[in-house]
């Protein structure tokens, strides 16, 4: 009931907005901070006027985020790092989900969006309206979480199971349906696999961590995933197999059933296994810094401003060092905001979120891969570039 | 027999003194008038709600989805009507022997402390039911029942198998339904047990009926109506409830009737919950449809039961 009570909460919320100051584009009118204006109000008194392009200087005020739940943990250690070191500022972010978040951030409910997806072409679009100038918004890919494949065979104990990824595509697909399979046997000459039926185990929630893993199945093994990057896995998936709600869901189920395969949050699986996943050749057990890897060897779209890092996802890394399935989670500014305060704000909090310390704080939080050096660079420089709109 | 002490509702109206204001009564009487439009306007603001969000979704482009509205919605719909189905064709008599049982043979003490607890099983939020389902239930249900009823079973179309091996199924998502609307259907169903006329009971003892047959005879033809009331406001309950299933079912999208595997239709409310935060755009206002057609069964559900209520020859009503 929690949902749909939110959808209308969020369009009351919205009808205020609207009632309350039309045209939120305009830059002169404060509307588009109206959700953060009352809390802001006491502190704006006490604010030290940062100049421009100085983000470690003292911020306050309140910066109001939505979005991907995947971003949770983590944002909760940013959240800590950030006002540990900007006692006067507060970030509060509400875990809606991936479509809720950028949805509500292009009505202008919310300052930033955490999402699991880059924004769409017509989100884009919206969004120029939205942002105040006529830039819009960017992404920026703050978060990486690898996916491990954990699966529940006592048997196999102490021993590592190898997939490539035509045998996850089968087992996923249903067309491989029994552990001692010999396409499995063939990638693990030295195990003795139980004749146990594969229970292949989806998320019954639409994910951005599903979205990932078909992604990676339809590009590294076109041939038996033929579904696509999907993530309502009941309608647009093979069928078969067993649906859980969260990441914790598919965790239970996989530990509740044996002869059990899931995929979920590598930092989330617990006592289980998880299968090593064949690249180039050989095979990569999950761990943070070959996920990461993942970004480098991915192309880079930069979108009209020149400044946008979304990612097109290489499934298919050349070298044995990259752990191909991770979930990228961005966070979605606009380019330019109404306020020298709110611009202070956001710029100083994803400057920490991009740097050193911010990724560090997400990797001890949440086991997500911390963004190599030149990725982190990039990143940084983009959101140098958010200003006040002229 | 034995009658407890609980009183039947509003048995214990005060007669209005002579020096009771005019005005007092009209300003309650215009509270009261307030109060039920308020509840017709709320009715009116959601259905227009879900309708002005459900529009999009029927004139969308084809193209947009996989699938047609029809038959998004259809294994929903079918999900949505089977598990509550279930779990009323589970709690119904088990509710109502455990309303005779209160009513009729319990000794007081029993009865009031029985009442009581069963009150209580409605007051737990359906949150907790659901985890209860997956942690206790499903793994029993998973390792006991499922294996024997696909081997035993097996030729029928509901333990058709395979059998899952979490328990994550429809069967168990209904058992807890069953528990869920349990209480409801027991409360409402005492009450009317409780007012059957002493004369007709009396009346059919001493044509010489066994207790049994006294309560065939007076107590269920009385109560029929009521217990009815209960049974629809149950199915009510089941038919909206919405984390409890979320939590259990594995879902899939297919109709079918094998309750014991891990491919389950879902159920509209619980397919809403799981999509609705990572959806955008248009599947929000597919979900929303869905949300509309539910809102239509339950409306539906509720003028037929209360056509069955009115149509009984007692004027007791749930």
């Amino acid at each position: 009931m929690n949902s749909p009570k939110r959808r209308i909460l969020a369009g009351a919320f919205v009808l205020t907005l609207v009632a309350a100051a039309c045209g939120s584009d305009s830059s002169s009118s404060s509307s588009t901070d109206a959700p953060t204006s009352s809390n802001a109000a006491g502190t704006t008194d006490a604010m030290t006027e940062t100049t421009d392009g100085a983000p470690m200087a003292e911020v306050s005020g309140t910066l109001v985020g939505a979005g991907a739940s995947s971003q949770a943990a983590a944002m909760q250690a940013w959240q800590a790092g950030f006002q540990e070191a900007n006692p006067d500022a507060t970030v509060e972010y509400d875990p809606v989900g991936s479509g809720g978040g950028r949805e509500t951030f292009l009505a202008g409910g919310t300052d930033f969006a955490g999402s699991d997806s880059a924004l769409k072409d017509e989100e884009y679009t919206a969004s120029i309206d939205r942002c105040a100038g006529d830039q819009g918004a960017i992404n920026l890919p703050h978060y990486i979480s690898p996916i491990a494949l954990p699966y529940n065979l006592p048997s196999l104990e102490g021993e590592t199971l190898n997939l490539t990824p035509e045998v996850i595509a089968g087992i996923f697909a249903n067309t491989i349906t029994k552990w001692n399979d010999p396409a499995i046997a063939a990638d693990n000459p030295s195990l003795t696999l139980p004749d146990t039926t594969i229970n292949p185990v989806h998320r019954s929630d639409d994910s951005g961590t599903t979205k990932n893993f078909t992604d990676y199945m339809s590009q590294s093994a076109p041939d038996v995933w033929t579904y696509g990057a999907i993530e309502p896995w009941d309608t647009d998936g093979p069928g078969g197999g067993e649906g859980a709600p969260q990441t914790s869901g598919v965790v239970a189920a996989v530990m509740a059933g044996e002869g059990s395969i899931g995929y979920a949050d590598a930092s989330q699986i617990g006592d289980l296994p998880a299968a090593s996943v064949g690249v180039a050749g050989d095979f990569v057990a999950y761990s943070p810094e070959a996920a990461a890897k993942i970004v480098d060897s991915s192309e880079r779209v930069t979108g009209p401003s020149g400044l946008d890092y979304t990612i097109k996802v290489n499934r298919t890394p050349d070298t044995a060092d990259t752990y191909p399935i991770a979930l990228v989670s961005y966070h979605i500014v606009c380019l330019q905001y109404d306020s020298q305060e709110k611009v202070d704000l956001v710029k100083a909090f994803m400057h920490y979120v991009g740097s050193d310390a911010g990724q560090a704080a997400a990797a001890a939080a949440a086991g997500s891969a911390p963004l190599s050096a030149e990725v982190q660079a990039e990143v940084q420089k983009s959101v140098d570039e958010i200003s006040v709109a002229p | 027999m034995t009658i407890t002490d609980t009183p039947p509702g509003g048995d214990t109206v005060v007669a209005p003194t002579e020096t009771t204001s005019k005005l007092g009564d009209r300003i309650f009487g215009g509270i009261s008038l307030g109060a039920g439009i308020l509840i017709l306007v709320t009715l009116a603001a959601v259905a227009l709600f879900l309708f002005v969000e459900a529009w999009p979704t029927f004139g969308a482009d084809p193209g947009e989805f996989n699938e047609s509205f029809v038959s998004y919605v259809a294994p929903l719909l079918f999900g949505t009507i089977w598990a509550a189905s279930l779990a009323l064709l589970m709690a119904l008599p088990l509710a109502v022997g455990v309303a005779l049982f209160i009513s009729h043979y319990a000794p007081k003490r029993i009865a009031v402390t029985l009442g009581y607890f069963i009150d209580l099983l409605a007051a737990i939020p359906s949150v907790v039911f659901g985890l209860w389902g997956i942690a206790v239930l499903a793994p029993i249900l998973s390792r006991s029942v499922y294996p024997w009823l696909e081997d035993n079973l097996g030729f029928l179309p509901f333990f058709a198998g395979p059998a899952s091996t979490s328990g994550r199924t429809m069967m168990t998502a209904a058992v807890v339904l069953a528990v869920m609307i349990l209480p409801i259907i027991t409360a409402i169903s005492r009450e009317v047990f409780l007012q059957t006329p002493r004369l007709h009971e009396e009346a059919s003892l001493a044509l010489g009926a066994t207790k049994w047959e006294m309560i065939q005879q007076a107590v269920l033809p009385y109560g029929r109506s009521g217990v009815i009331s209960g049974a629809m406001l149950g199915l009510g309950r089941a038919l909206g409830e919405t984390m409890a299933v979320a939590i259990i079912l594995s879902p899939a999208n297919i109709i079918t009737v094998n309750v014991i595997s891990n491919q389950n239709p879902n159920t509209i409310a619980a397919n809403i919950a799981l999509k609705f935060p990572e959806s955008a755009g248009l599947s929000v206002n597919r979900l929303i449809a869905t949300g509309l057609v539910l809102f239509f069964v339950t409306f539906v559900v509720n003028a037929l039961a209360r056509r069955i209520a009115n149509s009984g020859f007692s004027g007791a009503d749930g």
